[in-house]
């Protein structure tokens, strides 16, 4: 079945009528509130971006508006009607389709195929395939880009993928076109025609709600902006009554304390990185280019780098888990290049690796079980484990990074996502490490207990001595416990500060805020 | 602050412990119910003489079903075991009619216990052949033992032309006597599969419950990346769990031919879903990382004394099937209640 929508193309850019608002929007995920009441219109023919940080509740909200999450109270208003969606279909019948950052393709079949999938064009006789790939040349014109129709989406690159995704929401003639980070795979000359495509479509009059982590290019197209921090909606306002100074305030707000760099005795450097190269996983290029920083004793140094930056790819080569391609990893001088990952948490380098869910945490053990995995031998005596032994790791370990649980024998997944976050920290400092490398410890938690692991990584490093590297892609996070902050882009580092850099300094090192 | 987030839904009442009870001891309960139902169907049934034949059937699919709880847990799967099993039986009655070594001129008849100790060798051979190429050459499991199950069977049957070995009873003069024990005595009255089900499960017992192997296995069954970033020798531990359920299919295989004082090529044939019927009815999740051996004894035994009453009552030998194969599809059904209850 295709969606016909009907576009007046009459309609200009700037009318101004609502077509769609969130009234009082809230969604609660048991006791976490991802969203908080948010209030907003979506204006035809005009774009709408989201702005701010990580767990802001920028995803929740766009999933709302898609019809994939029910919210627990308020309203969704189409053209002044309240509507409840039932599920991403319903919505996308009545003109709401969806670009995700993770894309939603099939990789096995051609492009064509993937831009009609579900919705074919039928006729007697079968799907019309010839129909089907004219459709895709014209769109595929439309977007300037030299994607053959009949290419696998497994052959494109990431950028000509995410074109893909584009095509097929434009396809669906959507009226409303949601966009959840469209650039951030895309080359400066794609974003380009992106930007054209978009100009397009309002001017067709399409409403488009826009996110990105690039700010001034989203302040390129936008016609309002919403800001969000922790769940709450903080600013809404038009575009000529905003800079990207007024943005970054909202988003990263004042007041919260998240710590100061420890008064911690540095000693040698611990960890040396030199030279470090890894090479892209589909074989193009390197997501490490070159790459070189040492972490001194008792030092706590901050990566700041957008996604993609190679942020996850450097701590992942220097933790033993991917292959460098030339370079080498060293610990107080010894090079531990050649070694598996366990030998490297015995020779005293930990990972703690940024999806908690998929990398961090056994679902299927408890708190304890967690807590002692990478330290079995420390409570093996002879053949068997030391139950009084191991006891006293779990019950350390709980004291020292303040797991809130009683004695560790419940199951990991009824902790909340701050106190997982600590369990798999506590689970790599048992292990009495050196240097820690912690990628996007704050992830998905709440911004109280982002305060505590910093707090506990502080204490850390000026405690134990322990070398501290630690990623984020929240500008307010390296202005914290660090003592330098490594600005790294496409693989490179592309600046470095000491703690007393500006968040506008940081943020230009990274590209986030000069895209061309 | 939100932190420790309560995922269980109310659970007072006592109807609902209640229920909690019989769903996480359901085999026991299970086990209860069918002793109970066969007592009173037949006036045999219940006697400490009959426990123990029926338990000395349990005794090979008991063995098979423990080295299948060990892949089961790494989330794994042997399908390759019935067929070690009958390779097993195969060898150890070759071994028994004596090797030719025709450049010396000579027939050599091993010892009972070399025999013993060359069969066990075999089957960890045969599961290192299957983790070797699920460790290192990434083939899937299912795929990896479902070939390792056409090729052992084959090699048995290659190496008796098909045929049976009959006479595995050794001869005096030889000084290999004694296959025939491992089957047919008894200690204190039990006879000895039983007892060596008992060891193997006790041992395998306490290495998951006490060891760092247990934990490593536990662990990378539940989740294989974070115990590998943990420090787990994921690799090691897989290829390790292949070569155990080779050893215990080995054992098995033992035991069977010695109860039989014979082997024939085709023993074991489908053992290999009986075992993981067995490991699936003691509440294992087939995604790894949960189970145990007690629940896996009593899964056997309720396999075992289920198809054993049913002979006993003098049920059609197919509606067997019919009864097992709803017994596997219901404890399936009840995994997935108590497990599935924690997922959103």
């Amino acid at each position: 079945m295709t969606v016909q929508q009907s576009i007046r193309p009459e309609a200009p850019r700037g009318t101004g009528e609502v077509v769609m608002s969130a009234r009082h929007v809230a969604k609660h995920y048991g006791a976490v509130k991802a969203l908080k009441g948010v209030n907003f219109d979506i204006h035809r023919g005009q774009v709408t971006t989201l702005f701010g940080e990580n767990g802001a509740g920028k995803s929740t909200l766009m999933k709302i508006l898609a019809g994939i999450v029910t919210p627990t109270s308020g309203q969704i208003l189409l053209d002044g009607e309240p509507v409840t969606f039932n599920g991403a279909n319903d919505a996308l019948a009545q003109g709401i389709s969806i670009i995700h950052q993770e894309l939603a393709l099939a990789p096995n079949l051609n492009v064509r195929d993937n831009i009609f999938m579900g919705r074919e064009i039928r006729t007697r006789r079968g799907v019309d395939f010839a129909e089907e790939e004219r459709v895709t040349r014209a769109l595929m014109e439309e977007l300037e880009e030299e994607i053959d129709p009949l290419t696998p989406v497994e052959e494109l690159r990431l950028g000509q993928q995410q074109i893909v995704e584009i095509a097929r929401a434009l396809q669906a003639k959507s009226r409303i076109l949601i966009m959840d980070e469209p650039t951030s795979a895309l080359s400066a000359s794609e974003v380009e025609v992106l930007f054209k495509v978009i100009n397009d479509l309002t001017a067709k009059g399409v409403s488009i709600v826009y996110i990105s982590h690039h700010l001034e290019e989203a302040l390129e197209v936008t016609d309002h902006a919403v800001v969000l921090r922790d769940g709450e909606m903080t600013a809404y306002a038009p575009r000529n009554e905003i800079d990207l100074e007024w943005i970054v305030r909202n988003m990263v707000g004042e007041g919260f304390d998240l710590g100061t760099p420890p008064d911690s005795k540095m000693g040698e450097p611990s960890l040396i990185v030199e030279d470090l190269c890894v090479p892209d996983p589909s074989g193009h290029g390197l997501v490490v280019d070159h790459m070189s920083l040492s972490v001194r004793a008792g030092e706590i140094v901050c990566i700041y780098g957008l996604m993609g930056a190679g942020r996850t790819e450097m701590m992942e080569c220097a933790a033993g888990r991917l292959r460098a391609k030339s370079g080498a990893v060293k610990l107080h001088g010894r090079d531990i290049s050649h070694m598996s990952i366990a030998e490297r948490i015995e020779a005293g380098l930990v990972l703690v690796p940024e999806d908690r869910q998929r990398d961090g945490l056994v679902q299927t053990m408890t708190v304890g079980q967690n807590l002692s995995l990478s330290s079995i031998g420390a409570f093996t005596r002879g053949l068997f484990t030391s139950r009084k032994d191991e006891r006293k790791v779990i019950d350390d370990s709980i004291r020292e990074v303040t797991v809130k649980t009683d004695g560790g024998g419940a199951m990991i997944g009824s902790l909340s996502g701050g106190n997982q976050q600590k369990v798999v920290i506590g689970k790599m400092l048992a292990t009495r490490p050196e240097v820690i490398l912690l990628d996007e410890p704050s992830r998905g938690i709440d911004i109280g207990a982002k305060a505590e692991v910093f707090k506990l990584l502080a204490r850390t490093a000026q405690d134990r001595g322990l070398a501290v590297l630690y990623s984020t892609s929240e500008v307010g996070e390296c202005l914290s416990i660090a003592h330098r902050i490594i600005v790294m882009n496409r693989g490179r580092i592309a600046a470095e500060f000491d703690h007393t850099a500006t968040k506008e300094q940081i943020m230009a090192a990274s590209g986030e805020a000069v895209h061309h | 602050m939100a932190d420790v987030t309560n995922s269980k839904p109310g659970s007072g009442g006592m109807g609902l412990n209640i229920g909690k009870i019989l769903l996480e001891g359901r085999a026991f309960f299970a086990l209860v119910a069918i002793i109970a139902v066969f007592s009173i169907l037949s006036p045999v049934y219940f006697s400490i003489g009959n426990f123990l034949i029926m338990s000395s059937h349990v005794a090979i699919f008991g063995l098979l079903a423990i080295g299948m709880l060990l892949v089961i847990l790494n989330g794994g799967i042997d399908l390759s075991v019935g067929s070690t099993l009958g390779l097993a039986g195969v060898v150890a009655g070759y071994l028994m009619q004596g090797v030719e070594i025709p450049a010396a001129g000579v027939v050599l008849y091993p010892p009972v216990w070399a025999v013993v100790v060359l069969t066990i060798c075999l089957g960890a051979f045969v599961g290192l052949i299957n983790g070797v190429l699920i460790a290192f050459f990434n083939v899937p499991a299912f795929v990896a033992t479902l070939g390792m199950l056409y090729v052992a069977r084959g090699v048995a049957l290659l190496m008796t032309n098909g045929l049976t070995y009959n006479n595995l009873g050794g001869a005096e003069a030889l000084g290999n006597t004694g296959f025939d024990w491992l089957g047919f005595n008894r200690i204190a009255g039990v006879p000895i599969g039983v007892i060596v089900l008992a060891l193997v499960a006790l041992t395998v017992g306490l290495v998951l419950a006490r060891t760092a192997f247990g934990r490593w296995l536990y662990a990378s069954g539940g989740n294989e990346r974070a115990a590998e970033l943990s420090g787990v020798p994921t690799r090691s531990v897989k290829i390790s769990v292949y070569v155990l359920s080779g050893i215990c299919a080995a054992i098995a295989g033992l035991v069977l031919s010695s109860q039989l004082t014979s082997a024939g090529p085709t023993a074991g044939t489908t053992y290999e879903l009986t075992a993981i019927a067995a490991v699936v009815i003691g509440g294992a999740a087939l995604t790894g990382g949960r189970g145990n051996v007690r629940g896996t004894m009593l899964g056997a035994f309720v396999i075992g004394f289920l198809s054993d009453g049913l002979v006993i009552i003098g049920v059609s030998a197919y509606w067997q099937t019919v009864f097992t194969g709803a017994v596997i599809v219901l404890a399936v059904l009840l995994n997935s209640l108590q497990y599935g209850r924690a997922r959103r």
